[in-house]
């Protein structure tokens, strides 16, 4: 199969998992979250390859989880005791950040971990990394670490829809009817981490983050129901990554930054003519009431 | 007695917001709870349904822990509480109130559709079943919120500040609606910032000011005396104390 094709599968299945993930965030103002488990997981990325020595470690996505997960509890556990949530946040990430900065440069000779190919991903690569299994060839690691990621989130999600729905409209509610609301906290934030680890070879720590709050934002503009802004954030996650990818092309640019950018023209594009909360339509309304009023 | 609270205290931080307060709410009657701004009143509720933390003391609810008993207690928050902007509708909201009885994974169906649009109805609000809730007034959006307590069909409910900001019809419609919960046995609980309407609206009264400072039947309890204790200086009137006058507020 061609290299484009695989490209483009490796974008999409990142784009749809964070896509999914990133209506919850928002929905539950913490879009900021995203970007600090994205930036505090690098630790745990130079640890786990320190120690088991490849980037395809399932030790990898397992230790990335728990940073991202502890850098969850840490933000909490610091806005509980008095500091603005905001700054707690950048407290955290910023120091998780840099430790695994450090960790990197230190053991820049033993480490062959790229900096720039984990800040900035590189998915023109996907598909001469492929995985071998007895000899047969299964076709790019990345696509099945994605695809095994997307149906983890996929599942979860679907097997609590309601809890998880529940916990971002009304988390009192759900405490009070016995739902354990901490649980499914830290279960949606454990599947970013491992959505944005599994995501950073592809598109990078750094355009994860635009993946996971700017398609679900657009499809916000488009809809009243929690259901379908789901289906239309991936939607747009995949949109993105098909523009992004013929963009890129087009340009001779990188990939990543092509498709968070032709996230950001989608989001722009539906700001502005978004039927329901466009700023167009927003603007006719007014003219047309005042115009009745007159 | 169907609420037992004994010795509960909370702290935000190290300032005391509930020191030792207990009481004892009996079976089928309108309570309310009522004191200045700061009182706990909030926290009262939440402390008890084990929303936040307490320093100590304890809740039994129909004698039991009240974990045990969560499918037969409803809980209305403040409305300010959530976000209506929330891509969801009205119909949605109500049968989140059925969500404690389904379990980790059965999803709401066609029952819990019925049930809702049943308590939607029951609040005068069925024609708004399929509404954005952010396209909701003040008092429809309280509306949504009392159905769906309606929909986790509780024995006991706690409710906090339901009569705030709402207009005229829908302080009526709760009104009727607590009344009929009080005839089919219910017991309702209420966080009330309204004094002039407390003896009209309900049986049993909470004073609450960090302590409680009264708790009765509303003809014993509610008294100048016992206002004056609960407000310090601020309530100037005594309107309130016989429940004779209508319109003054705290």
């Amino acid at each position: 199969m061609s290299m484009d094709f695989w490209i483009l599968l490796t974008g999409s299945l990142a784009a749809v998992s964070c896509a999914v993930l990133g209506c919850f965030l928002i929905l539950r103002r913490m879009a900021l979250m995203g970007d600090a488990i994205s930036h505090s997981v690098l630790p745990g990325i130079v640890v786990a390859y320190m120690i088991s020595g490849s980037r395809d470690s399932i030790l990898m996505l397992v230790a990335a989880a728990i940073m991202g997960l502890l850098c969850v509890f840490l933000i909490q556990w610091f806005n509980n005791r008095g500091i603005q949530s905001d700054a707690s946040i950048g407290v955290i990430f910023t120091s998780l950040f840099a430790i695994g900065v450090v960790l990197v440069s230190l053991n820049a000779r033993q480490v062959d971990l790229d900096l720039d190919c984990v800040l900035y991903g590189e998915i023109a690569y996907t598909a001469w990394n492929t995985l071998q299994i007895g000899g047969m060839d299964l076709g790019p690691r990345s696509v099945w670490l994605l695809g095994g990621t997307l149906l983890l989130v996929l599942t979860v999600i679907g097997l609590f829809y309601k809890q998880f729905k529940l916990c971002a409209f009304d988390p009192m509610l759900a405490l009070a009817l016995g739902i354990p609301a901490a649980l499914f906290h830290y279960l949606l934030m454990g599947l970013v981490s491992v959505a944005t680890v599994s995501s950073f070879e592809s598109v990078g720590a750094i355009l994860v983050v635009g993946l996971l709050v700017i398609p679900p934002s657009t499809a916000y503009l488009l809809t009243d129901r929690l259901g379908a802004m789901i289906l239309i954030s991936a939607a747009c996650g995949v949109a993105s990554t098909v523009l992004g990818f013929a963009l890129a092309v087009w340009l001779d640019a990188s990939i990543a930054g092509c498709i968070v950018a032709a996230a950001a023209i989608l989001f722009a594009v539906t700001f502005l003519l978004s039927p329901k909360h466009g700023l167009l339509f927003a603007r006719l309304r007014r003219t047309r009431l005042s115009r009745s009023t007159a | 007695m169907i609420l037992e609270v004994a010795g509960l205290s909370t702290a935000y931080r190290s300032q005391a917001v509930l020191r030792d307060v207990s009481f004892s709410a009996p079976e089928g009657e309108l309570i309310a709870i009522v004191g200045p701004n700061g009182a706990g009143k909030s926290t009262l509720i939440k402390t008890i349904l084990g929303l936040t933390p307490s320093l100590g003391g304890s809740v039994s609810v129909f004698g039991r822990p009240i974990g045990d008993v969560r499918t037969r207690i409803g809980y209305v928050p403040q409305r300010e509480s959530v976000d209506w902007d929330f891509p969801t509708h009205a119909l949605d909201v109500v049968m989140m109130g059925r969500y404690g009885r389904l379990g980790w994974f059965r999803r709401p169906g066609r029952k819990e559709k019925a049930i809702a649009m049943e308590c939607l109805a029951g609040v005068g609000m069925e024609a708004f079943a399929e509404r954005q809730i952010s396209q909701l007034s003040g008092g429809q959006q309280q509306r949504v919120f009392l159905a769906r307590a309606l929909a986790q069909d509780a024995d006991l409910y706690f409710m906090d500040e339901p009569f705030a900001g709402v207009d005229a019809a829908t302080e009526k419609a709760i009104v009727e609606l607590l009344r009929r919960l009080r005839s089919e046995g219910k017991t309702v609980i209420v966080v009330h910032h309204d004094l002039a309407t407390v003896p009209e609206y309900f049986d049993s009264v909470l004073l609450l000011n960090v302590t409680v400072q009264a708790f009765g039947p509303t003809a014993e309890v509610f008294t100048e005396t016992n206002l004056q204790r609960t407000y310090g200086g601020r309530v100037a009137f005594a309107v309130a104390a016989t429940g004779q006058a209508k319109g003054a507020e705290a």
